[in-house]
């Protein structure tokens, strides 16, 4: 067998589609989008040089203001509600062996449905006045309004949703990195006595806390990005008390074609996720050394 | 596993936790049940009582949901936009993973650090240059175009797994291969992807339900009628079908219910593929 080509340049070829298809997908048009921020642009013509100009103009605008403390609110959010729900649950199935692997897949059942089904659900069998569950109890039982027509609980009712739809997820990976807890050193706290919050607090926990710490890089990230419930649910609405930077930049981009702010509004939201990425790839970076 | 000996927590305990498991079952369940339970009635029936039992099957509901869905267009684009993603992602990230464990390459750290960069980046950071580019081309509304797009998203975390899956293999077995005189070509096709299998089959499934189931470039990419996916078809439903809560429901019922059989079928690999990248050692 004739060996025409070195080892080396097998390997190249082989990560080449990998790289070429990041680079032509993610990384140039990311880099293009540091550019269009300082143009406007229409997306059809040639993009004009401005400067800072969109930069002000968002940092003047209210609404960009009011859509990053809704985006803080959301972090706040899920770095607490869906944490301790999951958290608990975990804790309690490792108590459970036998049933945990059904109790998982219960879990999980919202997890692996589309936001789209998940939201459209929610929306005409629940919070509908007319057909939802909701409706109903406020016919029939007490008086209760739709909370997403409300400006001041619309956010926590699609907050709930994606909540449903998410905490099984966080639940699943904390009773994975439990379960690597070691069984002797579970087994001595109960000899010493130990009850369930000390074990937990002094061997379950530190234990865990990578994987926690992990789930905490994450849950930053993808709340500062998050789009699918709020953009499905609400659109921002009602009276922009839902506004979050994904769906005011999409608006720019997609409703009235103002491409540069809508650049701008993505790289803002890009730079708090990108303070949580470093986070990540500095406790992903064991990755390097295995 | 095995169950501590010593002592089990008080009967109190016991029941707060089960109390605890009870709701959290109900919780993830009732709307989907509620989906099941108003899938067969008139509309007139679920908005006098969208709790009450069906009092007979009516299957119309689906008829009406097929239609107003576009799911005959949507699951054919689904299928295809899906199953092109699965195949682009697996070729790529099998082919990166080999080489990228094996170490052969100069700069191979530099390129880890890249996809380990890549695994969190913000659509939002490439989206709107790379629509207008692609729109430029004519590409919006290709099902393969958007594919790539897709492949590209979920291209690191698929490398990640299946590096560790090589990283397990010895590389006796390649120098083995090498003596008997196969290029890395013919180890990676012969040698190594066989072994990765049960990696290969893990990243599969997750693609496909992450592409199935994607929705910001999905609904922005595949636009126009004739390129909806199962999903933006149903979504289309959403509101013009307000009065038809029967075909919404039953819309509802075609969307969740082969993705719940799918999962079922395939959640030993599903949750080996959840945890492996979130539970550190």
């Amino acid at each position: 067998m004739a060996r025409s080509l070195s080892i080396r340049t097998y390997h190249y070829l082989f990560v080449t589609p990998a790289l070429l298809l990041s680079v032509a997908i993610v990384l140039l048009p990311a880099l293009l989008t540091f550019v269009v921020a300082f143009t406007d642009w229409d997306g059809a013509s040639t993009p004009v040089f401005i400067g800072l100009k969109n930069f002000s103009a968002v940092f003047s605008d209210p609404v960009f203001w009011g859509a990053l403390f809704d985006n803080v609110q959301w972090t706040v959010i899920f770095l607490t509600i869906p944490m301790a729900i999951a958290m608990i649950a975990a804790s309690i199935l490792m108590n459970r062996k036998k049933s945990s692997a059904v109790f998982q897949i219960i879990f999980l059942l919202p997890y692996v449905l589309s936001p789209v089904a998940n939201a459209v659900i929610w929306q005409n069998i629940v919070f509908d006045p007319v057909s939802g569950v909701l409706g109903y109890v406020a016919r029939n039982w007490f008086p209760i309004s739709n909370p997403l027509t409300d400006t001041r609980t619309a956010l926590y009712a699609v907050a709930g949703v994606d909540i449903w739809h998410f905490w099984g997820y966080l639940t699943v990976v904390f009773f994975a990195a439990m379960r690597q807890t070691p069984e002797d050193q579970l087994e001595a706290a109960f000899i010493e006595g130990a009850n369930g919050w000390q074990v937990f607090r002094n061997v379950t926990l530190p234990n865990i806390l990578p994987t926690v710490a992990l789930m905490f890089v994450l849950v930053t990230i993808f709340s500062f990005l998050t789009f699918d419930y709020i953009y499905l649910i609400t659109q921002g609405g009602p009276a922009r008390s839902t506004e979050m930077l994904s769906t005011f930049a999409y608006a720019f981009a997609f409703t009235s074609f103002q491409v540069g702010k809508a650049a701008t509004v993505a790289l803002v939201m890009s730079f708090f996720g990108l303070v949580a990425s470093i986070v990540y790839v500095r406790l992903s970076r064991a990755e390097l050394e295995t | 596993m095995t169950d501590i000996p010593a002592k089990s927590p008080p009967s109190a305990a016991r029941a707060a936790s089960t109390a605890y498991l009870v709701i959290a079952v109900l919780v993830s369940v009732v709307p989907l049940l509620l989906v099941a339970l108003n899938t067969f009635k008139p509309h007139a029936a679920i908005v006098a009582n969208p709790l009450s039992l069906p009092t007979g099957i009516d299957f119309t509901n689906f008829a009406r949901a097929w239609r107003g869905g576009h799911f005959s267009t949507g699951i054919v684009n689904s299928l295809l936009l899906s199953g092109s993603t699965v195949i682009v992602t697996l070729t790529c990230a099998a082919l990166a993973a080999f080489a990228l464990a094996r170490r052969q390459i100069r700069g191979w750290q530099a390129i880890t650090i890249y996809f380990l960069c890549a695994t969190t980046v913000p659509i939002q950071l490439f989206l709107f240059p790379l629509y207008f580019v692609f729109a430029q081309l004519g590409l919006i509304g290709n099902f393969f175009a958007t594919a790539l797009i897709l492949s590209a998203i979920n291209l690191p975390i698929s490398i990640f797994l299946l590096r560790a899956y090589v990283l397990g293999i010895p590389r006796e077995i390649d120098d083995a291969a090498f003596m008997d005189g196969a290029n890395p070509w013919q180890t990676f096709r012969h040698v190594i992807l066989p072994l990765m299998q049960p990696g290969l089959i893990t990243v599969a499934i997750i693609v496909f339900l992450n592409s199935w189931n994607e929705f910001l470039i999905t609904t922005t990419f595949q636009k126009g009628r004739d390129n909806l996916t199962m999903t933006l078809g149903y979504l289309s439903m959403n509101g013009t079908y307000a009065t038809d809560q029967g075909a919404m429901m039953a819309g509802a019922f075609i969307l969740v219910a082969p993705i719940i059989v799918f999962f079922l079928v395939m959640q030993r690999f599903f949750i080996a593929g959840m945890t492996a990248g979130a539970v550190k050692g």
